[in-house]
This record gives structure tokens, sequence and C-alpha cells, in this order.
């Protein structure tokens, strides 16, 4: 196992480089000149040529790389042209948002998926199945924005019951950041008020992120539930006449999970890239909505390092998902 | 064994056992049909072109305007009809140009095969790990405003999906033995790829590219919704609904209609798919 684990934390290296260099590679090759936007409409080109003399942009392009490459090793993501901050700092206050996006709805989804695909594969035919599959075709073909509108419209605007949208009231005093998540920021306060608030407003969003992991989970839970039920053993512990319960959780679920923890790690990186619609909607201030503002003013260095920040979750998520599926099946240990 | 049934006819006598793939093929036909001559069977034409009539504005649906009228007083019906154009047409564009290029190196690193294959692929990994909506927004905006430039933006983050899936394939096809008879019968190895092994996998790309059609409108979609792409007087449903995200909830009809476009456009697309998996690939059974 540990020499298993060494390999692939050497394995991220070249990944890790490589990612790097896609994501530069494409800022580069993208039309439109960061520096020109920049300087604004009035710069003469003496001012564009020193702002871009003092963002090293005149430099060779693999100077520039390297540069770059440094940066990132030592915590330097580049500064927003246009705001003038660290790409770093706005990203550790951005990032636990968008990841809370991320976890709550993914734990919503194990929580429900497991179970109800358990559920739909044992009553496979009947309206279990048919219930769980419908959810999955809806959940895929509804638009995260319109359903994030639509839970705006009826849960927030016409029965007033949970927050329009934001991640904490305005005027209240959120609890001090601490690890940047509310939920756990308010925890650690000991703050009762901060963390029911925190949750009021995370219920809409994170119930519209769920839909689609929930219906992957839920679907997956099926099939491989359908296959375990089909083994030898299976068959085995029914006709020694073990309760149908006991063989159930015993021996059949443990065995589905482990595929369906393929799917779950692969997954976070997919979620994570696709909070930008649900930020819009409910105006949650994540990476998404940073991006976002990013893109449309053309300010190149925080789209690039929230694409790589993404990027490397993505890849620091497959590692554990990996490690723990070796883990659990010594088989998959050997190459 | 049974008398040999034409190949088409055996397969649409797959496809249609399954009601939803059906259901899913005429709902597409109808918007293809509104893709189509949308403009010309609209009731009110004039909308469509960018006509004010602040006089009407926010009616709620009626006879006279069945979905309602929007905050320029212009019939939401029919700018849902003429959305279905470049909804449609784009995310078919998107799938189009994505597997081409998928192909193109899929094909190439599979049959090729050392450092090409090497190269080619640890390039498409790293393409899949990369955010493709953000990717997708980033090099929209940075290509201007436009549908051509919209559809090179998502096709970027698109080919690394078939990519993966054609080499894959041409892997398995490149011993097999047809193409090994047509390598004995001195075929040259572009014979071989591109008579005796591309139309073997077409099928695979196929079910792939009906697959992902209504994964595609859905970001063509979203890009609208953010404010990224296609750019208003044209009529887009993603941007029909980030407009109208601000008349909620009063005059709700303006955002829920161009919405369930989207929503009826993704499900066929969807059951569509499936359905022609089933029958493309009847190894692949649920």
């Amino acid at each position: 196992m540990l020499r298993f684990t060494l390999r692939r934390l050497v394995l991220l290296v070249p990944v890790l480089l490589g990612l790097s260099l896609i994501v530069f590679g494409i800022a580069r090759l993208l039309p439109g000149d960061p520096v020109t936007l920049a300087a604004g409409p009035q710069a003469t080109r003496a001012e564009i040529a020193s702002l871009s003399h003092e963002l090293g942009m005149d430099r060779p392009l693999p100077e520039q790389y390297f540069t770059y490459l440094r940066g990132l090793v030592v915590g330097d993501w580049g500064q927003s042209i246009l705001t003038r901050r660290p790409v770093w700092q706005d990203l550790r206050v951005y990032l636990p948002a968008t990841l809370e996006l991320v976890v709550a709805p993914m734990g919503l989804a194990i929580v429900i998926g497991i179970p109800a695909g358990l559920l739909a594969a044992v009553g496979r035919d009947r309206w279990p199945d048919h219930l769980t599959r419908s959810v999955s075709l809806g959940a895929i073909s509804v638009p995260r924005f319109f359903l994030g509108l639509l839970f705006q419209l009826v849960f927030a605007m016409w029965l007033g019951w949970l927050p329009l949208g934001g991640r904490f009231p305005i005027i209240e005093d959120p609890p001090s950041f601490v690890t940047g998540f509310l939920v756990i920021d308010s925890l650690i306060a000991r703050d009762g008020t901060a963390l029911l608030l925190s949750l009021q407003h995370l219920a809409l969003p994170a119930i519209t992120m769920c839909l689609s992991p929930l219906a992957t989970i839920m679907r997956m839970m099926r099939a491989s539930t359908l296959e375990v039920l089909q083994q030898d053993y299976v068959k085995t512990a029914r006709a020694l006449g073990l309760k149908p319960g006991l063989i159930l959780f015993k021996y059949v679920l443990k065995n589905a999970l482990s595929s369906s923890l393929t799917v779950i790690g692969l997954y976070v990186g997919w979620l994570l890239g696709g909070t930008v619609l649900v930020e819009t909607v409910f105006d949650w201030p994540g990476i998404g909505l940073y991006a976002t503002k990013a893109i449309l003013t053309q300010d190149f260095m925080p789209v690039m390092g929230v694409t790589l920040a993404i990027g490397v979750i993505f890849v620091l998520s497959n590692l554990v998902t990996d490690l723990l599926y070796g883990w659990i099946n010594p088989m998959a240990r050997v190459e | 064994m049974a008398a040999p049934v034409p190949g088409w006819r055996r397969m649409w006598g797959r496809f249609r056992r399954s009601t939803p793939a059906v259901i899913g093929l005429a709902i597409a036909l109808v918007l293809l049909f509104v893709a189509l001559f949308g403009r010309v069977i609209a009731p009110y034409p004039g909308d469509i072109a960018g006509s004010v009539a602040t006089a009407v504005r926010f009616r709620p649906p009626s006879m006279v305007h069945w979905f309602g009228t929007n905050e320029l007083g212009q019939d939401v019906f029919s700018l849902v009809l003429a959305g279905a154009r470049v909804s449609l047409l784009s995310g078919l564009a998107v799938v189009v140009l994505g597997s081409l290029v998928g192909t193109l190196v899929g094909a190439i690193a599979g049959f090729i095969g050392g450092l090409v294959d090497e190269v080619l692929m640890r390039v498409t990994d790293l393409m899949l790990t990369l955010p493709s909506l953000i990717l997708a927004m980033a090099v929209a905006a940075a290509l201007g405003p436009g549908i051509g430039n919209m559809i090179i933006a998502i096709s970027v983050s698109w080919w690394p999906g078939f990519a993966r899936l054609v080499r894959g394939e041409v892997l398995a096809r490149r011993e097999a033995q047809f193409v090994e008879a047509a390598r004995a019968v001195g075929a040259g190895p572009m014979r071989v790829l591109l008579a005796h092994i591309l139309p073997n996998i077409m099928s695979a790309v196929m079910v792939k590219m009906s697959l992902d059609m209504g994964f595609a409108i859905l970001t063509v979609a979203s890009l609208g919704f953010v404010g990224i792409g296609v750019s208003p007087p044209t009529p887009e449903w993603g941007a029909q609904l980030a407009v109208s995200r601000g008349f909620l909830p009063d005059d709700w009809w303006t955002a829920i209609f161009p919405g369930l476009a989207i929503v009826l456009a993704v499900l066929a697309c969807n059951l569509l798919g499936d359905g022609l998996r089933d029958m493309l690939d009847p190894r692949a059974q649920r």
C-alpha cells in the first residue's frame, strides 16, 4: 500500500506541471491583449509598454511561463489586473464558498442516492425503480440554473421560507474567518444564530446542485447492486436461508459501494466546475462568480487561477479516490 | 435462423420497442421543424426582428399571447420559437465539431501509437481535468461575441471525450482479423484506417454524439445565461431566461417558458440518445 501511494504521488508531479502549462498556453493563445485592456482606452503607447514591462509581459514566452510556475509554487498566483489584488488571496476567500456548494450537495446526494439506488435495484421494474429513473432523467434534463430559479420563485418569493440568495445577511456579522467555511466557522465560534443563517442560505443552492450527482449515484448504485445480486456468494447466502435484509446490508451493500465510490470521486471535480451557474443564480460569492466577473472584463490572472485551482482539486480528488479504491480493493494496487 | 432482415429495418424495430425513445424522436422532430421554420410560423414575426410595443408589456398568457409578453411588449411565444434555431443548431454544431476533432486526434493516437499516442493522450487527459464551462466562457469572451465564436469556444472543451473513445475503439480494431486481412492484401496504412477501421467505429461515435447533444444544448443555454456567447437581440433561450430573471416573481411567464423550452429540448435529446444507443449498440443493454 505504501509503494502504491508513493507511486501515485510521484505521478502527480508531471500531471500538475502539464496542467500549469496547458492553462498558461490557453491564456496566451487567446486573442485580446490584457495589458492594453488594463491600461485603459486613454493609455498612450509608452504607458502600455511600461505596464507591460511591469507585469513581465514583454519577456519571451518560456521565461514568462517559468516565472509563472515559480510563482505558483510559492503561492504567488499573479494579481488581478483590475483590482490589483493577489489572486491567491481572492481564492482563499472565494474557494471555501464554492467548496461548500460541492461538499454539501455531495453529502446530500450520497445520503439519499445510495439507499435509493439500492431500493431501485431490489424493486427492479416496480415503482421504486420507475421513480428513481424518472428523477434521474429529470435531473439531467433540467438545467441547473433554471431549477435554481424555480426554487427561488417557489421557496423564496412565493412561500418566503428561505432567503433569495447570498451567503450570509449583509446586516449581520459573519463568524470570524478561520476556515472560510461559514458553517464550520459558526461552529468554531459557537454561534447558533450564525449557523442557522448560513444553513438557511446554503439550503436552496445545495439542493439545486445535488440533483445531478444524486441521479448519477442512484444509477450507479442501482447497476452495481443488480450486478452483485447475481453473484454466486449472494445466491449461496440465499440458499442458506439468510434473511434478505442481512444479505442486502452485509454482503450486497459493501460490494456495490466500491464502484459508486469511483463515481463520487470523479464527480467532485466536475461539480466544482459546474457551480458557476448556481453561483450566478443565487449570487453566491464563490470562485465561479469571481471567474465570471474576471472573464467579462478579460482579467486573465484570476481566470487562470480559478481554472488551475479547479484542475488541481480535480486531480487531487482523483488521487484520493484511487488511493481509497486501492485500499478497499487490493487487486487495484497491481499494475 | 430467421430470414435476414435489412439492417436498418431491424434497428428501427429495436428502436420502436422503446416508448421513451419514440417520444424523444417525436419531440425532437417537432423541435427541428421549429428550428427551421420557427420564424415563419411565429404569430408575431416582427417581435423577433426586435420591434417594441411597450403599451402591451408584461401581459400574462392569454389567447392573444399564449406565453404572455415581455418587458418590451414582445410576444414570448414567438421569441421562444425563434430561439430554437440558435439553441438546437449550435448544440448540433458543437457536437459535430467536437466529434470531428476528437475522432482525428483519437484515430491518430490509436493508429500510430508510441510517442505520438502518449503525447496526444496526456494532453487529452489534462484537458479533461479543466472545468469545461469556465474554459468555454473564457475562450468565448476572448474570441468576442457571435454564434460562431461561441460554438468554437464550447468545442475546445468538447473534443477530448471523443478522442478517448475513438482511440480506445481504434486500438481494439487495430489487430482485428478483418484489418489483418486488409493489410495482407496490400492495403496501405491510410487505407486501412479510413476504409476499414473508421467505418467500424462510426456507430460508437454516433451514439456518443446523440447522447452529448442534450448536454451541448444545455451548455449553449448556460453561456447565454451568464451573458457570454449570443448577444441580444438574437433570440436565445438562456439569454432570455437571464433577462427575465429580473421580473420574477410577478411576471413569471417571461422566465418559465424559455426555461421549459430548454428542458424539453434536452429531455428529447436524452430520450433519443438512449434509444439510439440501444438501437446501434445492442450489446449495451440496460
